[in-house]
């Protein structure tokens, strides 16, 4: 127990044949769970997490929380793919059209809510890549908040401004600003950390204040990024992208929100992030300092330097969150938006969810994104629940996930006490 | 008396930290009540401390001489500034007894939750809960002086509600042997969804009532004429006197008493602790509860000491500030509440700044912030944390 346990996957994590003549710890068992891709501990997890939310919304409403629940997943539109029909979709950049279980057409209530749910959907899938690759490393990233504003703030300032670029090349370059600014505000975190060892938790969190206020600060009264709209002087709000920068819209009513194609972005950097983690040198020596950073060191890996490419890159996904929102569906940022978002907040709780894996953040990803978007005042049916209620419920949610998480040993240790009853009783 | 003497520091560091006093001087004559409008003053005391920073570098006190270089060159060049403002910008901002009233209003609540970090983190166990811990604080603190109509109560159901939440966070830590960093985040995450849902339920859109039972000042009319030191002191909230006692004391039980060196063995080495014979899971369990209720009383004068009033996440990122300044502060209680006080004093400043420029109020704002990032950068490897800080321990 003399050495620290990398951070991966939240638990503490021992080496089962190292432990010498200590039986395998819960610990260490739990690691093999993690190796062989458990997927029950994290579904046990919410499930508990979901029961406790119920007996909240049981207790303090007197309200049936199956009925919530329920309106909950409605408003996100996960009941779109409950209808299943025989139709067609077409294929991207071809005439051509296959067949396809779901109505793709927009005029539903479930397709319209589900759109809101998959764009929702896309910062959560980044800021969570974002954290799980600084945990890969053994730093918690607090700061996805902060590097998604300043790739947000970057983007909108470029988007809405050198007017005439082609619209491919102004999106690229205004993307892949939003996604630098991220890298090189993430980069302090991470230079810290390398040259003095101060603590990523506390200077990512006091990056995500100036952040703020500076964002704050870019599109309030008198502030520089300020819009220059007729009568705007009084609006603290920024100035609209520029039509032709804006992203397009592949799936619904680009009026009405339609889902835009930073949905495949996502996807792909799901795709990146494992490539990046499992087949690069980079990734090799990010999971060697991760696991351990005396050993790395031994080995010939230069700590410093990974800590600091591990927090750029996280970096890089949380900027890219921001900018794509922007582009995609967002397309102004206002003083507002700066203060009240949390999606660099529900980042860490959908890399803890998922277990720092590819496949685990896409998944936990959409159960975040489907809470809030079935928790917002848009979409819940307030006969029903409240939705300020309901958004502090997934917040509550949120919470009992990542404490459960971060000791899934509790389900473990559960289990062992039975076991250990279980002996005992055999023995007397 | 001689033992006292051979502690001052001696030497170059002397010179070092003469030359920090220095360069503070520098952009000091420029401000009330001195507000000395010749530039030429502030340079030449600047580079006298420059020049003290870099005979301390030669000396080989690095740290330190930087340090002293880097504020005789702040102090130029603010104190070149200050001589460029007007007269009444300088006299609407730098009002010294209300800045130092402000700064103790500010550094209250960062000083109660650093306090309980410092017990927490000197038991060996990591609490970065204490944000939610103080939220949650803040407010059961002012639903139970509404509720109940007391503020003393609602003091020690705050303290309640706190402890609560430190005891989730030290089930998990201590018995579950979970990630304490996690851990410790779900815990704000709880507080927040916590707070925001008993908020909007029990408050709904109007907010909390403004005739709740506030925790009074104390006036001390002896002191009102003194100069400078009675429109600081005279009339200060009970809090703030609570929490410089809290210092005090909290100094006495961890370095004067056995309880204290018991605590700190735990923290440094448990299995040594353990074989002498001291529980190491229940000296953690007291001294993480201990430290959620000292948070949420920080929090707890927030609400119904400090604005009256609460609104959702109001502690806006001071209990991780105060987590900064248990690191800056070394572990130790006068060091930190030195720090808290550092804080203090941005606050009050950004507060006050806005009469320089309207649209950048907002920006001032950050201040703290910033100041917290370069105090964690620069005196970072100095501090020396309890060496078994963050690392769960299995009994035998």
């Amino acid at each position: 127990m003399s050495e620290q346990a990398p951070p991966e996957g939240g638990g503490k994590v021992e080496n089962p044949r190292t432990g010498g003549d200590y039986a395998p710890s819960v610990a260490a068992r739990l690691a093999l769970w993690h190796k062989a891709g458990g997927l029950a501990v994290p579904l046990l997890t919410t499930i508990l997490a979901f029961f406790i939310g119920g007996l909240v919304v049981l207790v303090t409403t007197g309200k049936n929380p199956l009925t919530t629940y329920k309106a909950i997943f409605e408003g996100a539109g996960l009941n779109w793919f409950l209808e299943v029909g025989s139709y067609e979709i077409g294929i991207p950049f071809t005439e051509s059209r296959v067949w396809f279980p779901w109505d793709t057409s927009f005029n539903s209530f479930a397709a319209l809510n589900l759109q809101q749910t998959l764009i929702a959907y896309v910062p959560l899938v980044l800021t969570g890549l974002a954290v799980a690759f600084a945990f890969r490393c053994g730093m918690f990233n607090i700061g996805g908040q902060g590097q998604y504003l300043v790739g947000a703030v970057v983007a909108v300032w470029i988007g809405s401004e050198l007017p005439g670029l082609p619209g491919l090349v102004h999106i690229l370059v205004a993307v892949i600003a939003g996604a630098l600014a991220g890298a090189v505000f993430a980069g302090i975190a991470g230079l810290l950390k390398a040259t003095v060892g101060a603590h990523e938790v506390i200077t990512t969190i006091m990056l995500n204040y100036v952040a703020l206020w500076a964002g704050a600060f870019a599109f309030g009264l008198g502030g520089p990024l300020q819009n220059d709209n007729e009568g705007g002087e009084s609006v603290p709000v920024s100035n609209d992208v520029l039509d032709e920068s804006k992203l397009n819209v592949f799936w619904g009513d680009p009026v009405l929100q339609g889902l835009h194609v930073g949905f495949f972005v996502a996807l792909a950097a799901l795709v990146v992030y494992w490539l990046t983690l499992n087949r690069t040198t980079l990734g090799y020596e990010v999971r060697a300092v991760g696991f351990n950073p005396e050993a790395a060191r031994y080995g010939g890996i230069s700590v410093a330097r990974n800590y600091f490419l591990a927090m750029a890159i996280s970096g890089t996904f949380a900027g890219l969150a921001g900018a794509i929102d922007i582009l995609g569906w967002q397309f102004r940022i206002n003083t507002n938006d700066v203060f009240t978002t949390t999606i660099g907040f529900t980042g860490i709780a959908v890399a803890l969810l998922g277990r720092n894996t590819a496949i685990g953040v896409g998944l936990s990803a959409l159960l975040f994104a489907a809470l809030n978007t079935g928790t917002s005042t848009r979409n819940l049916d307030p006969e029903i629940f409240r939705p300020e209620l309901a958004s502090n419920l997934t917040l509550l949610i949120q919470g009992l996930v990542v404490l459960f998480v971060g000791a899934d040993v509790l389900v473990l240790y559960l289990l062992s006490l039975r076991k250990r009853r279980r002996t005992v009783r055999t023995q007397e | 008396m001689n033992r006292v003497l051979g502690r001052l520091p001696q030497g170059p560091r002397t010179i070092a930290w003469l030359g920090i006093l220095v360069g503070l001087t520098a952009f000091w004559v420029a401000l009330p009540p001195l507000k000395l409008r010749t530039p030429i003053l502030p340079v030449v005391i600047g580079l006298v401390a420059i020049a003290l920073g870099v005979y301390a570098l030669r000396a080989g006190v690095k740290r330190l001489g930087w340090g002293a270089i880097a504020t005789g060159i702040g102090g130029i060049g603010l104190g070149y500034l200050a001589t460029r403002s007007s007269v009444g910008h300088l006299d609407q901002v730098v009002v010294w007894s209300a800045l130092m009233a402000a700064m103790l209003r500010f550094a209250t609540p960062l000083a109660f939750a650093a306090i309980g970090g410092i017990f927490s983190e000197r038991s060996g166990v990591t609490n970065i809960g204490l944000e939610g811990m103080m939220l949650s604080g803040a407010f059961f603190g002012i639903l139970a002086a509404d509720k109940l109509g007391s503020w003393i109560l609602g003091l020690a159901i705050a303290a309640l509600a706190g402890g609560l939440m430190a005891l989730i966070h030290a089930f998990f830590a201590i018995h579950l042997r979970a990630d304490q960093i996690v851990g410790g985040f779900a815990i704000n995450f709880l507080a927040l969804g916590i707070t925001g849902y008993l908020f909007i339920d029990i408050y709904g859109g109007e907010g909390t009532p403004t005739d709740i039972s506030e925790i009074p000042d104390v006036h001390l009319g002896f002191l009102e004429s003194w100069y400078f030191v009675g429109p600081i002191l005279g009339q200060l909230n009970l809090m703030i006197w609570l929490a410089a006692g809290t210092v005090v004391l909290a100094w006495v039980v961890l370095f004067k008493t056995p309880i204290g060196l018991r605590l700190r063995a735990v923290g440094e080495h448990p299995r040594a602790a353990e074989t002498v014979g001291i529980p190491v899971y229940a000296t953690r369990y007291a001294a993480v509860v201990l430290s959620g209720m000292l948070a949420a009383l920080g929090g707890a004068y927030l609400s119904i000491g400090f604005v009256n009033s609460f609104n959702q996440n109001m502690t806006a990122g001071r209990g991780f500030i105060a987590l900064a300044v248990v690191i800056c502060g070394n572990w130790r209680p006068f060091q930190a509440a030195a720090f808290a006080l550092l804080f203090g004093f941005s606050s009050a400043l950004a507060q006050r700044l806005p009469a320089y420029s309207e649209s950048a109020a907002v920006l001032f704002q950050a201040l703290p912030y910033v100041i917290t990032l370069i105090a964690v950068a620069g005196v970072i490897g100095r501090s020396i944390p309890p060496a078994s800080v963050g690392r769960p321990y299995k009994k035998q």
